[in-house]
């Protein structure tokens, strides 16, 4: 009764081999490590801005730019802000990610499923088209889609018109120019009426299937709702929108509304070798389906096109989706390299800014706090859509 | 020597530590570390580009190795820099390089506002015009619609939207990174117009398919003094900079050539010739060099004509006349005060 | 009943023999082949033919630009100009050749990298055929002797070692080695005999390293911004991979981490890297760095672009490697803590090992993306291959219409070769490790 060192205590151990005392020791070392070094580049920074009389600070953004940008989608000229400059390029970052997003899943889509094709010519003319896509770096590509661009179009003297109305040369596509006029605000509120007519339909139609087992022409309607719908508005309010044609000007093509080539060059580029990599996950998603599955579904007498459509690719799509967002980030963080062939996007038009003003470190600042957004806010959507593809999982 | 790569690796842990390097002024950190750093263009036909011998050529890099001439006594002892044009300010600022020849415009925004100082106009350009001679546009005046392709970040640019606003006249521009995508762009029809300094579009148009179906317009729509800079508010090596670039003018006046400067320090009787090559007077020990310095110089690049003949002058393939670069005496604007 | 089937008109009885079937056509042979192959269907025909055509095409519009209209020799630019500017000019590529794989670097010096080249050529490739024996001899070699042959030949060795760099490496291994020294003894974990020889051990190699570093070989420096073509870009290349795959696993672990901090910390690492572009942090490598460092310091250039080259790719590899070790059965890590081994150990023995084969296909991805990627240092004004092949367009004796499009072939058709060559060996090697475990 007289042993110290009982059974009944808790075991003795070194305080440093306790994994607790560790582990918080790690973490303040790590923390103590990194406050030292940030506060280390804080005096640096300081001590550099002051020793060199660099001015530092926002308030250039209010500054006159003085240059012009060759696309804008909003109104800019050469006497708005700096500040104005770069929303410009941030507006067109987020259009040609989004169009490139959405062309580069068709085109991967399909060179995906192609490359598993039975044809021998169309399989090898994938694997070649992806093979070297991927492996060509993606500005040496971008040069070379800006010179096929410009070399396959004509001048703007002879540019090729449909009836006058859109013109394709050298400088760009021109449509005419909407010129709303009153009432005009009524055809908008009937697209997005048109759009939620399309859901409700859509869920009618699921539930009377399911019902009923018959099916519904949802595609063709839906399509019959969203064109219908605006245009009738249209007519019905007496057609309210007066359209300005583009016509020959000395030079270019006055009037209209444009889409310059080198954001062709640009999308064309950044879609197709996208493309390339999302076919690649397309076919091992495909892949990743077992076989037995296709078997199923031929056994049950679906024809090939639903069994691939109701079977094969809504599994497929839980392999495929967390890589095809990451090609997503990948496309939208590559856009930055337009800045080579002259598309005015973020990049491009916070390098002139910086250019001109000197004001590095907040446009270097600039550029990451809105790639890092744009980053996690596609992240987050993808997250979502995944978490929505995983509850058909049962 | 010291040995960049791994000394800088520890160096920085070294620095963190406390200890930093006490910057004493950049001629006695050159001198100490024997070679100049020279900020210079990633490449510019006649300014500064790498030739297939490795070694750099042009006026801006010439224009180095003088300063390394009157430093040294050798102009070779001189290591480039090549920046883009969105790094140039700052590599200076920080002290990467301790001169940018970089064929940057004298501005007067860049001049108060980035903490730099211009030493001298090493070339006196202006901005111009290339079009297609198929479009029969002979003034600058009659390109109210064009397409205009350009470099970004650069005074052209802003010159560019000035004169267009100031003739209440629209154009489209098309800006570029790199001025060979800027000539392709241009080259291949996607702009009407072509503008950069008068030099580049003689350089530029060494690499048209057919260079004679282009003409340059008459007008120059600005003034674009390019020379080397300097950090503000170190004035000895701001004058060892500023009074080698007139050196190499008063060479050009006084008939001082790379071939005959030793020649002339030992046989000339010329007063001005004598105080300029370090004879008389310690004009050199005043700035902190040898009193060599100036033929030092000279004999590291030639005289200012000799540089800019061998670089861009009328038998080069660019083809560029002295123009506005000439001596004052020739009725050009190079003038430089005296050395007395 | 019987009446009602006999009315039946029995039309789905066969009354006569079936005519007989012509003969198969041929299913062997190039003819049965294309039938099999390219025209089944009368779709497929059409694919066939359209694919084919597209094909041909492209292929005649490189052939004719390439070789056809190209001119193959020549002094000067007036090669390349008039009726010879309509194909590549590969005589300016002649010339170019050697600048375009070394850069700079000074003519006499250049068996240095031919040395370097060829020493890494003939350890690698025994490393990379799995049949070979020795796999570890040469792994030290590759790893631990190479990268300091590579260093001091590259560079010409004879590093100004001075009293303050011996001060901040000695203090730097104490404060490693000290500490662990005063716990093990304290916690007599470690015999005082095994803890003393290893301590000199990791002394004694940091000693020699340095000394090595700055024997005089008589090899003449040859500083960075020299180095310059195929060469800078394969150092940026390697050096990111070789640096990124450790520095990926430690974030991987990292992320994966019951520890708030290292956890936090890792995460917003990994997301900052990779929620920005390559060319964002390369400008802050070239344009900001230099404001965070102490006045009077500078940084080599070559230095700064690799850092940020390899903080880049390893964000990628850390999400890569996350994948491999999400893949590997929690019972796995049980099993080695049931056994007595520790994280390290079973990190080490068990859970890598088993997530680093599932993922070489990511990985050798994250590698081809990053030798893609090393065209952007070119930005910050790092010659690599890329840019110095646009360099020979401002040279005043080889500018011509042609000079861009020659340089740009020659690069997409160099890249492509080292990123399709690296794509192979990654499959070949999936097939070789593949233990059929997998479905």
């Amino acid at each position: 009764m007289s042993v110290t060192t009982g059974v009944d205590g808790p075991p003795k151990v070194a305080f440093f081999n306790n994994p607790k005392v560790r582990s918080i020791g790690v973490q303040a070392i790590l923390i103590a490590v990194i406050l030292f070094f940030a506060w280390q580049m804080i005096q640096n920074t300081l001590a550099n801005l002051e020793r060199a009389n660099i001015a530092s600070g926002w308030g250039f953004l209010n500054t006159t730019a003085g240059f012009d940008l060759s696309f804008t989608l909003i109104p800019y000229s050469e006497s708005s802000t700096y500040g104005r400059a770069i929303t410009v390029g941030v507006l067109n970052t987020i259009l040609v990610a989004f169009c490139g997003i959405i062309t580069a899943t068709i085109i991967g889509f399909l060179a995906g499923v192609m490359r598993l094709s039975k044809n021998w010519l169309v399989a090898k003319v994938a694997e070649i088209y992806i093979e070297v896509m991927r492996n060509v770096p993606l500005l040496v590509q971008m040069f070379i889609w800006y010179k096929v661009v410009l070399a396959a179009l004509p001048s703007p003297r002879e540019a090729w018109s449909i009836g006058g109305t859109v013109f394709l040369s050298n400088r760009g596509i021109t449509i005419p120019k909407f010129i709303w006029g009153d009432n005009a605000w009524m055809i908008a509120v009937a697209v997005v009426a048109a759009i939620v007519g399309i859901v409700v339909l859509k869920k009618w139609a699921h539930k009377r299937q399911e019902a009923t087992g018959e099916q519904f022409p949802v595609f063709l309607t839906s399509l019959g709702i969203l064109f219908g719908l605006p245009l009738l508005t249209y007519f019905a309010l007496g057609a309210p929108v007066e359209f300005e044609f583009p016509e020959q000007g000395n030079f270019n093509l006055r009037g209209g509304v444009g889409l310059v080539p080198e954001f062709a060059a640009l999308y064309f580029a950044l879609s197709v070798y996208t493309a390339a990599f999302i076919a690649e996950i397309v076919r091992s998603g495909i892949l990743a389906v077992n076989k037995g599955q296709t078997e199923a579904s031929y056994a049950l007498g679906l024809r090939p096109n639903p069994a691939l459509r109701l079977v094969v690719i809504p599994q497929a799509m839980r392999v495929i989706i967390p890589p095809l967002a990451s090609q997503y980030l990948n496309l939208t963080k590559n856009s930055s390299l337009a800045v080579a062939i002259g598309f005015p996007e973020l990049v491009a038009a916070g390098g002139t800014v910086m250019n001109q003003s000197g004001q590095a470190v907040e446009i270097i600042a600039i550029w990451m706090a809105v790639y890092l957004t744009i980053s996690l806010l596609t992240s987050a959507f993808m997250n979502w859509f995944n978490s929505r593809m995983k509850l058909v999982e049962r | 020597m010291k040995r960049t790569l791994l000394s800088l690796a520890l160096g920085t842990a070294v620095s963190l530590a406390g200890i930093t390097a006490a910057s004493a002024g950049t001629l006695d950190d050159v001198k100490a570390k024997g070679f100049i750093q020279c900020g210079v263009s990633q490449g510019l036909i006649g300014f500064s580009n790498p030739d297939d011998k490795n070694n750099w050529t042009g006026l801006d890099v010439d224009f180095c190795r003088a300063v390394a001439g009157a430093v040294f006594g050798d102009g070779e002892k001189v290591k480039f820099t090549p920046l883009s044009a969105k790094e140039r300010f700052t590599a200076l600022q920080s002290g990467e390089i301790d001169i940018l020849s970089r064929n940057t415009t004298w501005t007067m925004g860049r001049d108060t506002s980035l903490g730099l100082v211009f030493a001298g106009v090493t070339y006196y350009d202006g901005q111009g015009f290339m079009v297609k001679k198929s479009l029969g546009v002979d003034s600058a005046l009659k390109l109210d619609g064009a397409s205009v392709c350009t470099q970004t970040g650069t005074t052209t640019e802003l010159n560019l939207a000035d004169y267009f606003r100031a003739n209440n006249m629209k154009y489209e521009v098309v800006a570029f990174e790199k001025a060979d995508e800027v000539i392709a762009a241009y080259d291949s029809g996607r702009c009407d117009v072509f503008t950069t300094d008068q030099s580049g579009l003689y350089a530029e148009r060494l690499k048209l398919k057919n260079p004679d179906e282009n003409v340059v317009l008459p007008e120059i729509i600005s003034k674009e003094p390019l020379g080397p800079v300097v950090r503000q508010g170190d004035d000895a090596w701001f004058n060892v900079v500023k009074w080698t670039y007139f050196a190499l003018l008063n060479a050009e006046e006084a008939g001082i050539t790379a071939a005959n400067a030793g020649d002339m320090m030992a046989n000339s009787t010329d007063p001005g010739i004598r105080r300029l090559l370090g004879v008389e007077g310690d004009f050199g020990k005043n700035i902190g060099l040898e009193n060599n310095w100036a033929a030092n110089a000279i004999k590291a690049v030639g005289n200012y004509g000799e540089m800019f003949d061998r670089n861009v002058g009328p038998d080069t393939n660019l083809k560029i006349s002295r123009g506005v670069n000439a001596l004052w005496k020739d009725g050009g604007i190079q003038y430089a005060p005296p050395v007395r | 009943m019987s009446d009602i089937h006999s009315q039946r008109n029995l039309a789905y009885v066969r009354t006569e023999q079936a005519p007989a079937m012509p003969a198969p056509l041929t299913v062997s042979g190039p003819i049965g082949w294309m039938r099999e192959n390219l025209f089944p269907t009368p779709i497929n025909a059409l694919m066939s033919l359209i694919f084919g055509a597209l094909l041909l095409y492209v292929i005649w519009i490189t052939l004719d630009w390439a070789v056809f209209k190209a001119v193959w020799s020549g002094e000067d630019r007036s090669a390349c100009i008039g009726d010879g500017a309509h194909g590549a000019c590969w005589a300016m590529a002649r010339a170019k050749f050697g600048q375009w794989m070394y850069g700079f670097y000074p003519f006499a010096e250049r068996w240095r990298v031919d040395v370097v080249g060829i020493v890494g050529l003939l350890a690698l490739v025994p490393m990379m055929m799995p049949s070979l024996p020795y796999k570890k001899l040469n792994g030290i070699f590759l790893l631990g002797i190479y990268p300091i042959l590579t260093l001091i030949l590259l560079t010409g060795g004879n590093f100004d070692i001075g009293m303050s760099t011996w001060l901040t490496v000695g203090a730097f291994v104490a404060a490693v080695v000290i500490p662990i020294l005063l716990l093990g003894f304290v916690a007599k974990i470690i015999q005082p005999t095994h803890a003393l020889m290893a301590s000199g051990a990791i002394v004694g190699g940091v000693a020699l390293l340095l000394i090595i570093m700055s024997i005089d070989f008589g090899l003449p420096y040859v500083e960075t911004s020299k180095w310059g073509g195929l060469l800078l870009t394969l150092v940026v290349a390697i050096t990111g991979i070789v640096a990124s795959l450790p520095i990926g696993i430690l974030l991987a672990l990292g992320r994966r981490s019951s520890m708030p901090v290292v956890k936090l910390f890792s995460v917003a690492f990994i997301e900052l890297w990779r929620g920005v572009p390559l060319i964002t942090v390369l400008f802050m490598a070239s344009v900001v760095l230099p404001l965070f460092l102490p006045p009077g310091t500078s940084f080599d250039k070559l230095l700064r672009a690799l850092i940020g080259v390899a903080l880049f790719s390893s964000a990628y590899m850390a999400e890569v490697v996350r994948g491999g070790l999400q893949a590997i059965p929690k019972g796995q890590t049980e099993a080695a803590q049931a056994l007595g081994l520790t994280y390290w150990q079973n990190i080490g023995l068990i859970t890598l090992p088993q997530a680093l084969k599932l993922v070489i296909p990511g990985i050798v991805n994250t590698f081809i993306g990053l030798f893609k990627d090393t065209v952007l240092v070119g930005i910050i004004g790092l010659y690599d291959l890329l840019l110095i092949v646009q360099a020979a367009n401002t040279d005043q004796k080889w500018v011509a219409p042609q000079t861009h499009s020659t340089g740009f072939f020659f690069a997409a058709a160099v890249f492509w070769i080292f990123c399709f060559g690296m794509s192979r060996y990654s499959m070949f090697m999936e097939r070789q490790l593949d233990t059929g475990h997998k479905s």
